[in-house]
């Protein structure tokens, strides 16, 4: 079973609308609160990063479930203005919109995978998993 | 939306019981200084039992509430922050050392007693 869906982040009003699908998810998945809510929180980050700095882009989750894995992957998909640094925007406390600096590491600390891949002037692409334990 | 400011003596009482957005974070932020201002309480608490999710984004303006009420001269105490929260918040990296918080409404009230005698 691999059930792929996908929510559209135009507007300041999808990110709560993304990581509440997220969280349903999570939850029939089988994830414990605990970890339904740092996938929630990702998604949060996530998709904040797309309407903050690409305006547009979308959250994609899919399930994985077949018989050695159960988990979740969501990626964020963007064609906004892409990063010039990734290692700089991994770093704790680096922010260029007065934020806490705290997004993509953070969702690299709250999910098990974490991958990301970027082009400056064509847009960002991350891909994380999250593992049912 | 708004989220409903009650006050109680010298106190402001707050419960977020709904997922917030930024929009109502921020207006919750105004309104919560602007409800200081005209009652001129002293304390302040925000009871999170309800929150199941607090993103650095509401980290930050929760943050920022705290520091903005204290420099009018109102104590905050934030309360009830659930456990998979509090756990969410460290793998963010936010440690909010400088907030004041308490288990629940009653011991937000006590501390608030005692910050606001001292």
């Amino acid at each position: 079973m691999n059930l792929r869906s996908s929510v559209k982040i135009q507007q300041e009003w999808d990110i709560v609308g993304a990581r509440q699908i997220g969280r349903d998810r999570a939850k029939a998945l089988g994830f414990g609160t605990v970890d339904q809510a740092r996938i929630a929180t990702a998604i949060s980050e996530l998709a904040r990063n797309i309407y903050l700095y690409a305006k547009n882009g979308k959250i994609v989750f899919e399930t994985i479930d077949d018989l050695q894995h159960k988990g979740i992957r969501i990626l964020a998909i963007d064609c906004g203005p892409g990063i010039d640094d990734i290692s700089q925007v991994m770093e704790d406390g680096y922010s260029t919109s007065g934020g806490l600096g705290a997004g993509l590491p953070g969702v690299k600390r709250l999910m098990d995978q974490f991958e990301i891949n970027s082009e400056p002037g064509k847009g960002t692409e991350i891909r994380t998993v999250k593992w049912v334990r | 939306m708004r989220i409903p400011i009650l006050k109680l003596h010298n106190y402001l009482l707050i419960s977020i019981q709904i997922d917030l957005d930024d929009q109502t974070a921020i207006q919750f932020q105004e309104d919560l200084l602007s409800k200081i201002h005209k009652s001129g309480a002293t304390g302040v608490v925000i009871d999170l039992t309800s929150v199941d999710i607090i993103d650095s984004f509401i980290a930050k303006v929760l943050g920022d509430v705290v520091t903005m009420s204290d420099l009018m001269g109102a104590k905050v105490v934030l309360t009830g922050i659930q456990p998979a929260v509090a756990m969410t918040l460290i793998d963010l990296g936010i440690h909010m050392q400088s907030v004041p918080t308490a288990l629940d409404l009653e011991q937000g009230l006590l501390k608030l007693r005692q910050e606001v005698e001292e």
